[in-house]
């Protein structure tokens, strides 16, 4: 039975990375901002970096344990590099036998057998990708692990690569385990999702649950939510009104009292030139800060919060930094976290 | 004051190509280019040359064979005492051949730290090719070693690392990674230690001695000469010049054979 168990701590320049996960044969994504020790996870299970102590173990054999380390080259791990890290001197098919089995099969499926003669720098960002995939499984691993393999990518080839790469995997059966820095990578890619903080997993579950319950103000940012901070009290018809630190009052369903952590996800926000009388309870006027293009959708920064909206309602309105407007939510897409004890340093920011 | 910033610069620009060629052209005004082969016929100069081509490529694979271990060793790992280390393969760098054809007595000479076992294997050193040898490739040596630890600094760790992970051992990894992405600068420090050994004087008149035929390099031989025959010693200079600019460009070429990744994740992050 394909499996990975791994319950680890590895040393890093400025912490250790604690982490204890048990992969069946699925795709798990450690996501976390840059910094947070995912590398060096996938290090550690390759035998790239050593941990301190704990054990690795890939089926029934022990990769890494008491008084065991197993070499990188008798691992049996597939890694597909942060660039990829192709051999730039050889040849597309060189590279993908360069640990021996046959390219043909590996090169079809994964259409990149009219590039075999080409080198790594005449290929396009997404054509590396596939090259890598195609040299990591050319040795029937045991373990795939992926290391930003979007990274790379710009944003048009993106959500093709995302639709391809879960195929594969999915076809594939491999225990993976795959780091991003994008949460909508790794809730494109994976079936669960660990966040990883600090050198510390903060919460592991599948997408759906991370948006709708996360554990904590890290998650809830990592996935993509507005964290409004404020004091809770309750209010009239079964409510709960959070004075915003920022000065606003907002209306949830949800029931808090005292310090709480208000989360609201960029595309419950809808934006107006004025407040209209809708169904809507919380009406925050703001002025723009920026404004970006996602692919159709545009992302709205506000001064205390984020809305995503469609590209056309966005020129419809005319919106632009410095313009006044007024960001609606509904009581019932704003979710309340109680506050946790945050270090010093951490409620600085 | 921009023109005569301008005229400043020129100025120093016209000197310093002057001072440097001058000598140079005047080695080939005096030597036209069939003297340059008749005096090349010459007993001493095809001696010298004999002596020169041999002890410098025994040298220089010497150089090769223990300085890439060495380099790869230093370039590819981080250990306490690294620095030192480097800066003590750096040191006949500073010093100057004849210290080093003094220390090399002191060493391997009869009366050196290992003339005693060296005596008693019936081997002795001094004032033989071996001596010449031993004096080229320690003057060199650095040349190459600094140059080829940069080079295998400047391969990217992730390459080797995949190749590790792809199931090469440590052999494969060397010879099939770490040497082709190294090659562009291994094979400059190479040129340029190669250089280095050609034109070694110093250390090699005290260790090894100037005689003709067994110990008399190139540069021995232009310094026997010039008082005898100056004709011979200006075509062994033009000579030396023509290896020299053969040299550069070998360097040059081997510049452009740059084959690591940085180049390549530049495009990749664009």
């Amino acid at each position: 039975m394909a499996s990975l168990r791994l319950d680890i701590a590895v040393p890093t320049r400025s912490f250790d990375v604690e982490l204890t996960l048990d992969l069946g044969a699925e795709t798990l994504a450690l996501v976390g901002p840059s910094g947070a020790g995912k590398t060096t996870v996938l290090r550690a299970v390759a035998g790239l970096a050593k941990p301190a102590r704990g054990t690795i173990a890939c089926g029934d054999d022990l990769w890494f344990g008491d008084r065991v380390n197993v070499r990188p080259e008798q691992r049996s791990v597939g890694f597909v590099f942060q660039e990829y890290a192709l051999f730039p001197h050889l040849t597309v098919e060189r590279n993908v036998t360069f640990g021996g089995g046959k390219a043909d099969g590996l090169l079809d499926r994964l259409r990149i057998a009219h590039l075999a003669k080409a080198k790594p720098r005449e290929l396009s960002g997404g054509e590396r990708q596939r090259v890598a995939l195609a040299r990591a499984l050319a040795r029937n691993p045991r373990v795939l692990l992926l290391d930003e393999p979007m990274g790379a990518l710009d944003p048009h080839t993106r959500g093709t690569v995302r639709a391809e790469l879960h195929d594969l995997l999915r076809e594939l059966r491999l225990p993976t385990l795959l780091v991003t820095h994008d949460f909508e990578d790794a809730a494109a890619v994976a079936d669960r999702i660990g966040v990883l903080a600090d050198g510390r997993l903060r919460q592991l579950a599948t997408a759906a649950e991370l948006l709708g319950a996360p554990a904590d103000e890290v998650v809830a940012t990592f996935a993509g939510a507005n964290v409004l901070p404020g004091i809770a009290e309750p209010a009239p018809g079964g409510l709960t009104a959070v004075r915003l630190d920022a000065g606003a009052t907002a209306y949830s369903v949800d029931e808090a009292v005292g310090e709480v952590d208000a989360i609201l996800y960029p595309w419950d926000v809808s934006l107006g030139l004025v407040a209209i009388d809708d169904s809507a309870l919380n009406h925050l006027a703001e002025e723009i800060v920026s404004v970006a293009h996602v692919g159709n959708r545009v992302r709205v920064r506000l001064r205390t919060l984020t809305a995503e909206i469609t590209a056309a309602s966005a020129e419809r309105l005319e919106l632009r930094p410095g313009r006044r407007v007024v960001a609606s939510f509904k009581a019932t897409a704003t979710r309340l976290l109680a506050r946790r004890e945050r270090p010093p340093a951490e409620a600085a920011r | 004051m921009r023109a005569l910033f301008a005229a400043v610069i020129a100025a120093a620009c016209a000197i310093a190509f002057a001072f440097l060629l001058l000598p140079i052209v005047a080695i080939f005004v005096h030597v036209p280019l069939g003297d340059l082969l008749s005096a090349l016929g010459s007993g001493v100069t095809r001696d010298a040359l004999v002596v020169s081509l041999k002890t410098s490529a025994i040298a220089h694979a010497l150089v090769l064979l223990v300085g890439t271990p060495v380099a790869y060793l230093l370039g590819r790992r981080r250990f306490p005492g690294r620095g030192v280390v480097l800066t003590l393969v750096e040191l006949p760098l500073v010093l100057p051949p004849a210290v080093a054809g003094v220390g090399l007595i002191a060493a391997f000479g009869r009366f050196g730290l290992l003339g005693d076992e060296l005596n008693a294997l019936g081997i002795r050193i001094g004032f033989t090719q071996a001596a010449v040898v031993l004096a080229v490739a320690f003057v060199e040596s650095p040349f190459y070693v600094r140059g080829a630890v940069a080079a295998f600094e400047s391969v990217d760790g992730d390459l080797l690392s995949a190749a590790r992970t792809l199931g090469a051992g440590s052999w494969r990894v060397f010879f099939r990674v770490a040497i082709p992405l190294a090659a562009g600068g291994l094979g400059a420090a190479s040129a340029l230690a190669l250089a280095r050994g050609l034109g070694e004087f110093g250390a090699t008149i005290i260790f090894a001695g100037s005689l003709q035929g067994v110990t008399q390099t190139l540069p021995l031989a232009i310094y026997s000469q010039f008082d005898q025959d100056f004709d011979v010693a200006l075509a062994i200079s033009a000579l030396f010049i023509l290896v020299g600019a053969g040299i550069l460009i070998a360097l040059k070429v081997f510049s452009a054979l740059d084959f690591s990744t940085r180049s390549l994740r530049g495009l990749t992050a664009r």
